[in-house]
């Protein structure tokens, strides 16, 4: 398969960035779409720049930065905005589950980093999503010490429970949801953590300090308010829904009027 | 044997060595634990879990990570579940059955006395992370609930889906963030650690890459621990993550941390098989899916051609024309034979000519036997989201049709040399999890890598490390403008000088391709003495051109990926000539490593006990080749024997 790819390049968090244009052949359909940006810049850093760059004055760039581990789709680094969706034309999958088969041979596929006041660029499609450690560590926890625990089966949990805290800690934080909002909100990713820890009785004794200040430093690290959109869910690669946006609500609501 | 290779076992019955030893060890008083500094390389179940843990007793921890936030450390991607002797299902399982299994999955080639205290504190893990909010999966009756892996008789592996690594991770990276909001413990995400800084021959801290700015920062220590994970990415196409690499690990050696059993990677039998030449990684389906999944082949070669052409689908082929070689070979253990023993069985059954795709390298792992008894709703609570992962990458619905897998380089038993304590032969260097060599001996069992990365960061470094640290309680921190970090610090950088200076031709990957190919064909997973021979000799070619001909492009002062990439892959043409060496030294198959000469009339391993029930450790001599030296293992307890699956 046969593509034109439109990739934004920019050299550091202070540049101006642009869109480069290159064209990229003979690709299995089979492949996936980090592997195809790999190859992408195995001919960026064989051929230097040169042939594969379609437009004028960009050469000498250099191969595409771009953010990337586990590729099984579990790490949560992996990121892209491609062909102006989070994660690209599939469902339920981040990038690097992403097949060249979901494209049409000739495509232009246009990709972006996550677009975001809380994610500043850090080169081409690298993000920094520094912020999203800083929520957590506001309050996504519980207070146990290593040692310190009793035995596991003293605290039975309604299996519906377990399971409902289970689909919101499937959340791999990876910014999809912030990128996606027309706000740049991060509740479904802060409602993700606080919803898993309020179904759980363990969780249940700090829920009301959590729930203020992890939305109180998501608010002070610039994320954008919730306006019930729904395009977080429509998203999100784990299937995370706002249904826990509604639990981390209720939670907050809950505190603050105990204030 | 080697006067650095002491163990510190303790003396005493096997059951209460770690209770006498933690008794007799030092401790350091929280006013003195203020005052000292700890560095912690890496986030993964062990380090984070340590400098968690360190943080809470009270030492400054630093923490070093290489991605952008320590929750993306490769841990996370552990799926199946992790062991505990918690007896729960009542099918009479222990601590000392546990150990046992450990020991016999790991084929007699690990310390009775580490192992046991794994089995012994994995209860504690259990508890610990249920009461960090980990969401195990649970039974009606609102208790925990177990399934069965390879190389057990019992069902004792604990489990949250298919995403039991990533719960882990993110209980321990809670307790990290806990520290880090608190001020115990300092976080340095997008840092690589790239030496050792050795003062008076004890371990006093590192020099890190800044990977955003380029910069070369110098960072100072009373104990420095590595929690790395292993190097299987020397293979280049493992089910390890692209950034997983083993070159902290490797520093450490070349300042004389010795380093074990290099030969012993594990293979795994359930991942995805290669697609084709573009293809960067191999993608591992969990080990549970054998508790329900059937592995076969056909006895027919004309099936296995229908099958090859399209002519014919897996599902048409009937039952009596499947040779289910697992079952029909290790009737004890069926389908749930450790990872070695399954890998070498399909490889046999590939080799013989029975491979079901393309390409000749892949068998079935087959669900239509459990989806007819249990029915789908059931197969899908299980494995739903296994079987998603499974149909986006190949386009295949496992539902319908069997999976297709072929074995993968996932998990390296070997790892630095550490004691008992942890220690390695570098004073105030330690090693964990993957990282060590300590547990797995041959083979590591399923569900034990997550026991042992959280076992040593929850419940054994936080005890050991403070022995050590209670002989410096008068030291001040370290200076880091002593003439060692200036030492350190300039070989770094003429390193990282000499790739952007060079400006060859070819890729990083172009070669670590390269080197991949050599290993896997050499020292993967049949090995024999003129191939080993031969590798050594092709992977010294190989580097010296990739010394000559490599292409870096950009500068230091920037987000380099290449820059990171080709640093790395020096150090994986070391790591492969080592393991090279010590495949070709350990003239007996054990586990994972199988020397094509030792095998019996079966083709089953054919271990040594006579002439290789040690540890090799090597010790780095720089140009020269590297020395040995051996660990015998004491069985004081078990007697090694013929692993025996059959019955």
């Amino acid at each position: 398969m046969n593509f034109t790819l439109k990739v934004w390049r920019q050299k550091d968090a202070k540049s101006k960035g642009h869109f480069e244009t290159y064209k990229i052949e003979n690709i299995s359909p089979d492949t996936s779409f980090l592997e195809m940006m790999d190859i992408l810049n195995e001919q960026l850093i064989r051929e230097g720049n040169v042939p594969v760059a379609v437009n004028k004055g960009c050469h000498g760039s250099g191969p595409v930065a771009f953010d990337h581990d586990c590729r099984e789709g579990i790490c949560g680094m992996c990121s892209l905005y491609i062909n102006g969706r989070a994660h690209g034309p599939d469902e339920e999958i981040t990038t690097c589950q992403l097949h060249m088969r979901k494209f049409k041979d000739g495509e232009t596929i246009t990709i972006e980093p996550w677009r975001s006041a809380g994610f500043p660029i850090i080169k081409d499609l690298v993000v920094n999503r520094g912020a999203f450690d800083e929520i957590l560590q506001a309050g996504g926890f519980i207070s146990v010490n290593a040692g310190s625990a009793q035995d596991a089966n003293a605290i039975p949990i309604p299996k519906k429970d377990a399971d409902e805290s289970m689909d919101a800690a499937s959340c791999v934080g990876c910014g999809a949801c912030v990128a996606t909002c027309k706000n740049g909100s991060a509740m479904l990713f802060v409602s993700a953590r606080v919803s898993s820890l309020a179904l759980l009785p363990q969780g249940k004794i700090e829920g009301a300090r959590r729930a203020k200040a992890m939305v109180a430093k998501m608010d002070e690290l610039g994320f954008g308010a919730c306006t019930n959109t729904q395009a977080c869910q429509m998203e999100c690669p784990k299937g995370v829904t706002v249904s826990h946006i509604a639990r981390l609500n209720r939670e907050f609501l809950c505190a603050k009027l105990k204030d | 044997m080697d006067d650095k290779l002491i163990s510190k076992v303790p003396e005493g019955p096997l059951a209460e060595k770690w209770t006498k030893h933690k008794a007799a060890i030092r401790v350091v008083s929280p006013a003195n634990k203020r005052k000292l500094e700890i560095i912690v390389v890496g986030t993964g179940l062990g380090g984070a879990s340590a400098a968690a843990s360190l943080g809470e007793l009270g030492y400054n921890v630093k923490i070093f990570c290489i991605s952008d936030s320590p929750r993306r450390a490769h841990s996370i991607a552990a799926q199946g579940g992790i062991n505990a002797a918690k007896n729960y299902q009542n099918d009479n399982d222990s601590i000392y059955r546990l150990f046992y299994d450990t020991i016999k999955g790991g084929d007699y080639r690990s310390r009775e006395a580490n192992v046991y205290r794994l089995a012994e504190v994995s209860n504690l893990i259990i508890d610990q992370c249920v009461a960090q909010g980990v969401p195990f999966a649970r039974d009606y009756g609102g208790l925990l609930d177990n399934r069965s892996f390879g190389g057990a008789q019992v069902s004792r592996t604990f489990y949250a889906r298919g995403q039991t690594g990533q719960q882990l991770l993110l209980g321990a990276y809670a307790s990290l963030n806990r520290q880090i909001a608190k001020g115990s413990v300092k976080s340095y995400p997008r840092h690589e650690m790239l030496d050792l800084v050795m003062i008076d021959g004890e371990a006093k801290g590192i020099i890190a890459r800044n990977l955003v700015t380029g910069e070369i920062e110098r960072h100072g220590a009373h104990a420095v621990v590595i929690a790395t994970g292993g190097y299987g990415n020397v293979f280049f196409l493992s089910t390890n993550a692209m950034n997983s690499n083993g070159s902290a690990a490797w520093q450490c050696y070349k300042k004389g941390a010795y380093f074990a059993n290099p030969c012993f990677a594990q293979i795994h039998p359930t991942c995805i098989p290669v697609h084709g030449d573009q293809q960067s990684k191999l993608t591992l389906m969990s080990e549970s899916l054998r508790n329900d999944g059937r592995i076969w082949v056909p006895k027919k070669m004309e099936d296995v051609m229908a099958l090859r052409s399209g002519a014919k689908k897996a599902s048409q082929i009937p039952e009596e024309d499947r040779d289910y070689y697992l079952e029909r070979r290790y009737p004890a253990f069926g389908n749930l034979v450790p990872r070695d023993v399954a890998s070498r069985a399909a490889k046999e059954r590939c080799d013989a000519g029975y491979g079901v795709n393309g390409t000749g390298l892949a068998v079935f792992l087959d669900f239509s036997t459990a989806i007819k008894r249990l029915g789908k709703d059931v197969i899908t609570a299980r494995y739903g989201n296994l079987f998603q992962m499974y149909e986006k990458i190949t386009a295949v619905n496992p539902y319908e049709e069997p999976m297709m897998i072929y074995p993968a380089i996932h998990y390296t038993m070997g790892g630095i040399w550490v004691d008992y304590n942890l220690q390695t032969t570098i004073p105030g260097l330690y090693a964990i999890g993957e990282a060590n060599f300590s547990d797995h001996g041959g083979n590591r069992l399923g569900a034990s890598a997550l026991m042992q990365g959280l076992a040593d960061g929850y419940f054994i470094l936080p005890y050991t490390i403070g022995d050590y640290l209670s002989h410096k309680i008068q030291v001040p921190k370290t200076d880091t403008s002593h003439p060692a970090f200036d030492e350190a610090e300039k070989a770094v950088k003429e390193k990282i000088n000499y790739f952007l200076n060079l400006k060859g031709t070819q890729p990083v990957d172009y070669y670590h391709k390269k080197l991949g190919l050599i290993m896997w064909d050499y020292v993967g997973m049949a090995r024999e003495k003129a191939g080993l021979e031969k590798a050594i000799v092709e992977i010294k070619a190989l580097k010296e051109e990739f010394l000559k001909n490599v292409y870096v492009p950009g500068e230091n002062a920037e987000f380099n990926q290449e820059l990171e990439k080709a640093i790395r892959l020096a150090d994986y043409f070391e790591i492969g000539d080592l393991m090279a060496r010590d495949a070709l030294n350990r003239e007996e198959s054990c586990g994972g490593h199988f020397r094509v000469e030792m095998q019996t009339e079966e083709g089953e391993t054919k271990r040594d006990d006579v002439n290789f029930l040690y540890v090799s450790a090597w010790e780095y001599k720089g140009e020269e080749a590297p020395v040995l030296h051996k660990e015998d293992l004491n069985f004081e307890f078990v007697k090694p024997s013929t692993r025996n699956y059959k019955d």
